[in-house]
């Protein structure tokens, strides 16, 4: 227990230095951001009224929160490209969470119930994808899904299509590419509450006259609902501020609010109603993060 | 645990293998084509280098693989001393002042849209008058990767046995050296993958370095990704069969390190 207490002085001394960094290049940058969704679009380089001087002190901060001006918030609700990109990111979150928990619980079903020694090899044969480059993977399937590519060239072979199928740039194509590159993230929570699951209760459920059938929707599906919930967090928090993938693959009729940000940040360069929508989205995601914060607390205590 | 009662099905098998053929098959694909001596995609005209040649000879690729190459040299070095520093402040520092907010930033980029941690760090670095280029991407990169290894070393120092260290001290060591010599040697693997996990993403990023590069200082996926988006070229695979080699050789060191870890009698580095 001294030891303990020993030890804590330098661990906090070693804190300092990632500290620092991170009040530096995380919170502070992060001011920015809150400070410039609320300033004003000006003309000019950079594109954005200035930020107050930090030589002046107080009294620039507080002639700084005298302009602060929610025209940007304003503009995010009174024009449809927002409300809708917020929506769509929303709608394509959702739906691939769902499709992605229908294909990973059944692979990870199958990887909890392998011999011991293959589970391993199993995992590692997932996590790997999730290393390989993310944006190499999507570019695989653009090799796939063009107009020339691979899958058209198939289903030409063997007659199926007559013409080539349009697959870039489309809803399906998008979905695809998410599916392929959330899995991991998806089969790994589910497998690991899969694998911890005591067999004896399957093999109870079967004595009392369960069917496989029901055993599984009695017993192991409950019982894995933790798993469920974190996988789906897990996917569906990034997936709403997702920008390559619907860039490379999806159509551009439709935007994803990341893609907004971008439009409006690189082409428009409208920095504070970038700014703006960095903000909505960063409160699109409070929702979900707080569940996910609750569901693994619950699941540290329960482990105890 | 008693198994008897879950045995694979066909199903269990038929998903399974569905599943690691549908995570697999694209990548495999990919690397064919990039020995595909056509120049359409879409006719295989026999085994070729053509396009290993084309990428050794392209000036602007090769510029930006070496950019890559650097910033996630320097990136993932820089950030696994500050994560493996902030892991010990963590797992070892106890209660101290603002614990909660330090451990709040290094959870947060985990989960953070990139757009809106590039975004934020452009309107940092824009603030500060800085120069964009290397630097400013290498200190993006540190940010976000830090996090990583502060997550997987933590981890390991979670599941050490302090037993150990307070035997180092009982024996005359202080903190420091006690920590030096008996725990830092064990989390070592951790702080290996953590290295290799930072330099993978920091390779494979294209918002945030999107966001905080200059001009003519573009990293190789923001130029893969222009190429991308203006279609597929055939020198693309090659460069991309390159990365999944480089990507592949860490993967397997990796695994060694963690290997080399369980084998000294401990639980597995995670990833």
């Amino acid at each position: 227990m001294s030891a303990r207490r020993i030890f804590a002085r330098p661990a906090r001394l070693a804190a300092i230095a990632p500290y620092l960094w991170m009040v530096l290049f995380f919170l502070v940058p992060f001011g920015f951001v809150l400070k410039i969704s609320l300033s004003q679009t000006a003309i000019a380089q950079p594109p954005y009224t200035p930020v107050f001087d930090f030589t002046e002190g107080r009294a620039a901060l507080t002639a700084a929160f005298a302009q602060l001006s929610f025209d940007n918030f304003r503009l995010l609700i009174s024009d449809n490209l927002y409300i809708l990109s917020y929506l769509r990111s929303l709608v394509v979150a959702v739906t691939s969470t769902l499709i992605l928990l229908l294909i990973g619980y059944p692979i990870a079903y199958g990887m909890a119930r392998l011999p011991q020694r293959w589970q391993g090899v199993a995992m590692m044969l997932v996590i790997v994808p999730f290393w390989t480059s993310f944006l190499i993977r999507i570019y695989a399937w653009i090799n796939i899904l063009q107009h020339d590519g691979l899958l058209n060239q198939i289903l030409l072979a063997l007659h199926i299509v007559s013409t080539p199928v349009v697959w870039l740039s489309t809803d399906s194509a998008m979905y695809l590419g998410i599916v392929y590159s959330y899995l991991p993230f998806m089969i790994l929570p589910l497998y690991a509450t899969l694998s911890k699951m005591d067999a004896s209760l399957l093999e109870a459920a079967g004595d009392l006259g369960a069917s496989p059938r029901q055993a599984f929707w009695l017993v192991t599906f409950p019982l894995s609902l933790p798993g469920v919930g974190a996988g789906a967090l897990l996917c569906f928090i990034p997936i709403i501020g997702e920008f390559v993938i619907p860039d490379l693959l999806a159509g551009s009729n439709s935007l994803m609010i990341g893609q907004t940000l971008w439009l409006e940040f690189f082409t428009n360069k409208d920095w504070p109603v970038a700014s703006a929508a960095a903000v909505a989205l960063l409160l699109l995601l409070v929702p979900p993060l707080v569940l996910y914060d609750r569901l693994q607390r619950r699941q540290l205590e329960s482990n105890r | 645990m008693a198994r008897t009662a879950t045995r694979l099905t066909r199903f269990n098998m038929t998903s399974l293998a569905l599943g690691l053929a549908f995570l697999y098959l694209p990548i495999v694909i990919l690397v064919i084509y990039s020995f595909n001596a056509s120049r359409l995609v879409t006719v295989w005209g026999g085994w070729s280098l053509r396009w290993y040649h084309e990428f050794f000879n392209d000036r602007a690729m090769l510029e930006a693989a070496w950019m890559s190459l650097s910033v996630a040299a320097v990136s993932a070095t820089l950030a696994t001393l500050l994560g493996t520093l902030a892991a010990v402040g963590l797992a070892r520092g106890e209660r101290f002042r603002g614990r909660a907010l330090f451990s709040g930033m290094l959870y947060s980029p985990l989960v953070m849209p990139e757009v809106i941690s590039g975004l934020s760090l452009l309107l940092l670095f824009v603030a500060l008058n800085a120069e964009r280029g290397f630097w400013t991407v290498t200190i993006a990169h540190t940010t976000l990767t830090m996090c990583f290894v502060t997550v997987v070393v933590q981890s390991r120092l979670a599941t050490l046995d302090r037993g150990l260290e307070e035997a180092a001290m009982d024996l005359g060591c202080d903190p420091v050296r006690a920590f030096l010599m008996v725990t830092l040697p064990l989390i070592v693997p951790a702080i290996v993958a953590g290295w290799m996990l930072a330099f993978t993403l920091s390779l494979d990023d294209v918002v945030i370095a999107s966001f905080t590069t200059g001009p003519g200082s573009a990293t190789l996926p923001i130029r893969i990704y222009s190429e991308v988006r203006l279609g597929v070229k055939p020198e693309i695979n090659a460069i991309c069969t390159l990365v999944i080699a480089l990507i592949a050789v860490i993967i397997v060191v990796a695994s060694f390190a963690s290997k080399l870890s369980s084998a000294r009698g401990e639980s597995a580095a995670p990833l």
